[in-house]
């Protein structure tokens, strides 16, 4: 599989999960490991486009496919607008479930450049954050929207002149 | 430069944003091991037999423990933080489901898992005592037989106040309300699960220990207590870890059987909780049964407060709390109202349940205190035909009454109550959301209006009054500047989210003149930093915040004598001015801490006494707890049909004293506030009637989304107290404790067309629903 660009190939367990390979056999230690039964989230990554429950995907289900964990979100020194915004908000505290929050926010604000307030809580009610009682989540991701606004109208009225 | 306080961005987020926090499942060492946990499907029975032989004949499996190979080291109970013992690994009996039986250590995660499979315990089972109403009972089944003479289910008997002048009280009262109410069981469930890696070095036989703990230096004298090795060779690290809210402030059995496993195979040994293991034998919290009353004037004036409170302490009683009192902090439950008399009695039981108690954010059951009095003020308010936020505004305490005694004995330090239940009625438009309704009623909607009035204490605690375990609750602070004037801050407390590196750094550098870049925090790593019993209660800004603050101020001090020699004045005319130390009527004459701190290190010939270096080491000892407080709304719609709630808005204001980092204050509040959510509507631990705990996943333990949560309305007010050294309170839990009275007073101001009095938490769509039919709900146990 590919894992955030780079291809590895490894003979695994049937039974291995996903979020287990990932970290315990690649050391991507970003992506956790939280409750087994899919409901917190804290273990999603990108399989190909779409955000999934990385403990509830098997690795070999992953043969052939792209992966991204949080540790693919910046280029090179450069942050994702997402990692810049919940830095900005306060939009994390224990630090847990935001590797799986700021990848489905990547993946919302791919899909809805400008999301509302409800569509984010939405997009991110399949996770569970115990620390922030999420409405700095929500500020954090608006914050990233406002920011891609504003670098893409910069590009745009450069591109213009 | 910020040297103030304000809401800077955390330090810590640098790390957490790219996925490089370091959480112990992180920390992976050569030749690492992997420990699992057999645990009991029963709630109570007798262990006849431990059969591991072919578990041990498994390939990838390197030992396997039982109580009976810990018994032989003396290992196979450990002391209780309340002062009991706990079974590491059972040995006569186990005593709830979920219960340690017996280790598996393996070469990965995935085998050690599989060799549970393989061992066989004979298990002869026994009638469990589920509903701690029938804990005492003639006849009920003894659950800690272990304890010598032990022939009933009893833990302690406890009381607070004045019973007879309480009684006098009710006497004269023209109105009283009484109820039953639960506060049910439940779990802080971090996303972070409990763990440790243990490692020995083969040659020195110094044991680290990366661990789960929000109390690292606590827990390093309870392994040197408990496995006799020497404390200098225990080093624990506590890294990133995943939240905490209480869950990682005790010992849990599967830590030393870590450490048993690592020293018995010169190996490291990890060990992780899965989430089930988590919730159904890590520290559950609340599980109170009250009986409480309240006594006032037909006109108002609350008179008295009693309580009766059964506490179910599950199978050992390991709840943390100060040595002194075993119902936490419950005695605060007159909450924030001028009172003339009040008694609270409380008495422990054991049942076949996971043994825990204080592990949620409850600041020593201030939790079940405040939901306490919160409830009966709203069931007066109903009885009296009173408005219920004009009933606490005549009853709150005055400003001028503070320093205030309150009739259990505690003193406030400071507050302005009116104030702030004046500002939260305001944003909430009160009046106008009385008037909607009283409209929607009128279209046969039922929406409510709930308030809650708290105050807390926290910040534990003066040591000649607290202690766990015999330690004392100061904790210390190593404050060192480098020649350059960057420092080091070295702090006894360990974040668990809270953004200690971000905090301290500010009110170090605020002391100093610097900015807080140029102050580094070291902490969780008994190696590294002072004593000290860590981050629980919200204690780190009143304790530790305090500590960091007087080894600044200290700092400070001798650096003004090194500035004195440096400019050649008398140190009496140097005044400590914007950054700096400057000579009185000459400002431009002036030192910073950078320039003092090279002198310090320099040839500079010192004043006699002076020893050089610009370092300072201190221990602080609370005065006395601080007492923060808020004014709470929370505004419910209830669906009749489905019995659903749902959280419209939620207004909350708290004052914790000075801000240090308003951004991060509200934070903590944010997130305490869905747990009030949590708490009120969904989370509980629940048990079938032979012990079976049916909380044990995050599927049927449900928690809050951020659909479920509104989008937060906060406020703040500001009463310095007076004895912190920054007029700092704690604010970690104070919307955890605030929150869940003013979600049920909301829901049954909701309710009250149907004539519901009172509904207990969790207010699921099912209980409101038997509430609007009228019948019993049941929060504690299951509905068969």
């Amino acid at each position: 599989m590919t894992v955030n660009g780079t291809e590895y190939v490894r003979e695994v367990e049937p039974r291995l999960l996903l979020i287990h390979f990932l970290r315990d056999e690649l050391r991507l230690t970003g992506s956790h490991w939280g409750c087994d039964t899919s409901n917190c989230g804290v273990c999603v990554v990108w399989l190909d486009e779409t955000p999934v429950k990385s403990c509830t995907v098997l690795a070999a289900m992953a043969d052939g496919h792209r992966v991204m964990t949080v540790e693919g979100l910046s280029r090179g020194q450069r942050l994702d607008p997402v990692q810049q915004g919940f830095a900005a908000c306060h939009g994390l505290q224990c630090g847990f479930c935001t590797p799986g929050m700021m990848l489905t926010a990547r993946w919302l604000l791919n899909r809805n450049p400008h999301p509302t307030a409800a569509e984010i809580r939405e997009a991110i009610s399949g996770q569970v954050c115990r620390c922030t009682g999420y409405e700095n989540i929500v500020r954090s991701v608006l914050w990233a929207s406002e920011a891609e606004r504003a670098q893409s109208e910069g590009a745009q009225s450069e591109g213009a002149q | 430069m910020t040297t103030g306080y304000s809401a800077i961005p955390r330090k810590e987020d640098a790390r957490f944003i790219r996925g490089l926090g370091t959480y112990v499942d992180d920390i992976s060492l050569p030749g690492m091991l992997h420990g699992a946990i057999l645990r009991s499907p029963y709630a109570h029975a007798v262990i006849r037999s431990v059969d591991v032989a072919a578990a041990l004949a498994h390939p990838m499996v390197e030992a396997v423990l039982t109580g009976e190979d810990l018994a032989a080291q003396g290992l196979a109970w450990m002391p209780t933080l309340s002062g009991d013992v706990q079974a590491v690994l059972a040995t006569d009996k186990v005593r709830f489901q979920g219960q340690e039986v017996a280790f598996v250590v393996a070469r990965d995660r995935y085998s050690a898992r599989d060799a549970l499979a393989l061992i066989d315990v004979d298990y002869e089972p026994l009638p469990p005592v589920i509903d701690a109403r029938t804990a005492l009972a003639p006849g009920a089944p003894v659950i800690r037989d272990d304890l010598p003479g032990k022939q009933d289910n009893h833990i302690f008997d406890w009381a607070a106040g004045d019973e007879r002048a309480t009684a006098a009280a009710f006497d004269d009262a023209d109105v009283t309300v009484s109820c039953d109410m639960v506060y049910p069981r439940s779990h802080p469930a971090p996303l972070e699960t409990c763990g440790m890696v243990a490692d020995v070095d083969a040659v020195s036989g110094k044991l680290t220990l990366w661990s789960t703990s929000q109390a690292p230096h606590a827990h390093r004298t309870m392994y040197a207590t408990v496995t006799g090795l020497p404390e200098h060779k225990i080093r624990i690290v506590s890294p990133d870890l995943g939240g905490g809210f209480g869950n990682k402030v005790p010992i849990y059995p599967g830590y030393l059987c870590a450490v048993v496993a690592a020293m018995q195979t010169g190996r490291p040994v990890k060990w992780m909780e899965d989430r089930s293991e988590n919730l159904m034998s890590g520290s559950f919290a609340r599980d109170y049964h009250m009986h409480g009353e309240i006594a006032a004037t037909r006109d108002g004036k609350i008179l008295a407060l009693r309580a009766r409170v059964l506490a179910d302490h599950g199978a050992f009683n390991a709840t943390a709390q100060p040595t002194k009192f075993p119902a936490g902090f419950f005695h605060i439950f007159t909450g924030s109202y001028d009172l003339r008399a009040a008694h609270c009695q409380v008495t422990g039981v054991y049942t076949s349940k996971a043994p825990g108690g204080v592990a949620y954010s409850c600041s020593f059951r201030v939790t079940e205190a405040v939901y306490l009095v919160e409830r009966l003020v709203d069931m007066l308010a109903r009885e009296l035909g009173a408005d219920p936020a004009e009933l606490r505004m005549r009853n709150l305490l005055q400003p001028e009454q503070f320093p205030y005694t309150a009739p259990t004995g505690w003193q406030y330090d400071s507050g302005d109550y009116p104030r702030a239940l004046r500002l939260a009625l305001e944003m909430a438009g009160y009046d106008g959301l009385r008037a909607e309704q009283a409209e929607r009623r009128e279209r046969g909607e039922y929406m409510g209006i709930g308030l809650s009035f708290f105050t807390e204490g926290v910040g534990a605690g003066p040591r000649e009054h607290m202690d766990i375990l015999g330690l004392g609750m100061a904790d210390g602070a190593d404050l060192r500047v480098h020649p350059t004037g960057k420092a080091v801050l070295a702090i006894s407390v360990q974040t668990q989210g809270q953004g200690h590196e971000t905090t301290f750094a500010q009110l170090v550098a605020h002391e100093l003149g610097l900015s807080p870049d140029d102050v580094d925090v070291v902490h969780g790593d008994t190696d590294r930093t002072p004593f000290g019993l860590g981050t629980y209660g919200s204690r780190s800004t009143p304790v530790s915040g305090a500590a960091a603050v007087v080894a600044a101020r200290r700092v400070r001090d001798k650096a003004r004598l090194v500035a004195a020699a440096m400019l050649e004045v008398a140190a009496d005319d140097l005044e400590w001015a914007d950054g700096a130390w400057r000579v009185r009527g000459d400002p431009e004459q002036a030192r910073t801490i950078p320039e003092i701190a090279m002198a310090a290190h320099s040839s500079l010939a010192l004043p006699d006494g002076v020893e050089g270096h610009l370092d300072a080491s201190v221990v602080y000892n609370p005065p006395n707890l601080t007492f923060p407080f808020g004014a709470y709304i929370c505004v419910t719609d209830v669906d009749p049909g489905t019995g659903e709630v749902k959280v419209r808005r939620f207004i909350a204001v708290d004052d914790c004293g000075v801000r240090i980092n308003p951004m991060i204050v509200e934070g903590q509040v944010h997130r305490g506030l869905a747990d009030g959510i949590g708490v009120a509507l969904m989370q509980s631990i629940v048990f079938d009637s032979i012990g079976n705990c049916l909380g044990g996943s995050f599927m049927d333990y449900l928690l809050p989304t951020a659909m479920e949560c509104p989008s937060w309305e906060l406020g703040a007010t500001v009463t310095p107290s007076p004895h912190h050294p920054v007029g700092a309170k704690g604010i970690g839990e104070s919307a955890t404790v605030g929150s869940p009275p003013a979600v049920v007073n909301s829901v049954i101001d909701a309710l009250a067309p149907f004539d519901v009095k009172h509904a207990d938490m969790p207010l699921t769509p099912a209980n409101v629903w038997r509430a609007i039919q009228g019948r019993p709900v049941r929060p504690d146990l299951a509905v068969e």
